[in-house]
């Protein structure tokens, strides 16, 4: 079928579409805050019952058969690791690592325990160009390493930095991280190894919602005790991991600048008119180069005829 | 068996006596009469059982800084007295016996749903012996890490990686070396 297009009908067509494209999309952005799915687990941390056992970390280390560490877990002197200046972190092979913090003014330590907080809206997922993060009705965010490219993006985009690059294999690099042991554990009901492990319950694993209640009522019972705040909460939209602490969370290595929205809502508008830019733009623009170039033609052949 | 039921109705009268007397005779024991030395073997897969001085402890915690109110003393945490003021001694004292071995598997989470439940925070068994002991050693400069209550299993240690260690010594010098 041949159909003649116009220029202006053309122009006209084309400037409507990527004005609904842009209207459309920009109305869907506004209405999908996800608040979370309902019974989804997570575990609350107390770190004023923590006392730095790292069985947590050995139980982990066995539960992902990540490679054998280079002390043993019952080796107390990484806690005065430091590496550029920082406290151990997650990588390769340690999925997590409990640090030790000297609070001023307190005559003992606190442990923190790291691992990937499982958000709510997780910025790794969100940054993902090939969906290789999953946020799971039961709370994990898991990875799919079959599809993943290693761009490593998601490293950048978590604002607690825990996911890990394993540069050790040149053949079969993957992203390592914490996934709530989910295959092995949490969707056959058991809670995480590293909770189950924990010999003080400094790791409580329940439904979200469950765990916020218990959170508040150790709050509330325990009048100076802690910090009136839950580090998870609304950190980065929520995450499924959260804290409870005696001392400020600034001072036991928390960032506590990290916004209280999903990382996504910085990003929603933007990315919302990424398709219409990839899908629509080309089509118009190539509209206007054969427009042009028929005009060109055009007066080729009139040329080329008065010459004949 | 022939049954009377004049004496069926005594003996029911005297138990029921007995149940409501408030001077029935302790059915837990107190810190004079408390059990020497306590085994704790319910739990011991990674680390050896606790051989728990049970007595000599009496001497530095009061029965119910452990029981609570199973022991029947009166004096408790405001918070714990506004429902157990009346509380009795009961038959069972063991921490086992309030406090579940498994904790946080779906039973567990889901005794949450029950809107009567007030204890909405009861640690497990593992949990319950490590909250209650811990705290006191550290303040008492008792030995407060793993070891010091317990020694490690074969198990433990390969859990613990123990062995890494001599690994690493060997590996060491090479290490060492090439920095």
């Amino acid at each position: 079928m041949n159909i003649r297009l116009n220029r202006r009908g053309f122009i006209q067509g084309g400037l409507a579409a990527s004005a609904a494209a842009t209207v459309s999309l920009a109305g869907t952005t506004q209405a999908a805050t996800f608040e979370g799915y309902p019974d989804s687990m997570g575990v609350l941390v107390d770190l004023s019952r923590c006392v730095g056992c790292r069985s947590c970390e050995a139980a982990c280390n066995q539960e992902q058969h990540l490679p054998a560490p280079e002390k043993p877990f019952n080796d107390f002197s990484v806690f005065d690791e430091m590496l550029h200046g920082q406290k151990r972190r997650t990588d390769e092979t340690r999925y997590t690592v409990v640090n030790r913090y000297e609070i001023p003014g307190r005559e003992h330590p606190l442990y923190r325990k790291i691992q990937c907080n499982h958000c709510q809206e997780p910025a790794c997922l969100t940054s993902c160009f090939v969906n290789a993060y999953t946020k799971t009705p039961e709370g994990a965010v898991i990875y799919n390493p079959d599809v993943c490219v290693g761009c490593r993006t998601c490293m950048v985009a978590c604002p607690f930095y825990i996911p890990t690059f394993r540069y050790s294999s040149a053949f079969h690099p993957r992203i390592m991280k914490c996934v709530f042991c989910y295959d092995t554990r949490l969707t056959k009901g058991r809670p995480p190894a590293c909770v189950e492990s924990c010999p003080q319950e400094a790791l409580t694993f329940g439904r979200r919602t469950d765990l916020l209640d218990m959170a508040r009522q150790r709050i509330r019972e325990n009048p100076g005790a802690y910090e009136n705040h839950i580090y998870g909460e609304h950190e980065a939209g929520g995450t499924a991991w959260m804290y409870i602490s005696p001392a400020p969370f600034a001072q036991v290595g928390f960032d506590t600048t990290v916004p209280k929205e999903p990382i996504l809502n910085y990003v929603k508008d933007f990315l919302s008119i990424v398709p219409m830019v990839l899908t629509i733009w080309p089509a118009l623009f190539a509209g206007f180069h054969l427009l042009a170039k028929r005009k060109e033609t055009r007066e080729q052949q009139t040329k080329n005829e008065g010459e004949v | 068996m022939k049954c009377n039921p004049k004496s069926v109705i005594v003996t029911a009268v005297l138990m029921l006596a007995w149940v409501l007397s408030p001077e029935r005779p302790s059915l837990a024991v107190d810190e004079f009469n408390a059990l020497e030395i306590v085994t704790i073997d319910s739990l011991a897969d990674l680390y050896q059982p606790v051989k728990f001085q049970h007595k000599w402890h009496t001497k530095m915690a009061r029965c119910k800084d452990c029981h609570h109110h199973t022991t029947g003393q009166q004096d408790m945490e405001p918070n714990c007295f506004r429902c157990h003021a009346q509380s009795r001694e009961t038959s069972r004292v063991a921490c086992k016996d309030c406090h579940s071995k498994k904790q946080f598997y779906p039973e567990q989470v889901t005794a949450r749903d029950n809107p009567n439940l007030y204890h909405i925070d009861k640690p497990g068994l593992k949990g319950a012996y490590h909250l209650n002991c811990i705290p006191c050693h550290i303040k008492k400069n008792a030995p407060s890490h793993c070891e010091g209550c317990h020694a490690l299993t074969e198990k433990g240690k390969q859990f613990f990686q123990v062995q890494s260690k001599e690994k690493n010594k060997a590996a060491a010098p090479k290490e060492s070396h090439a920095h």
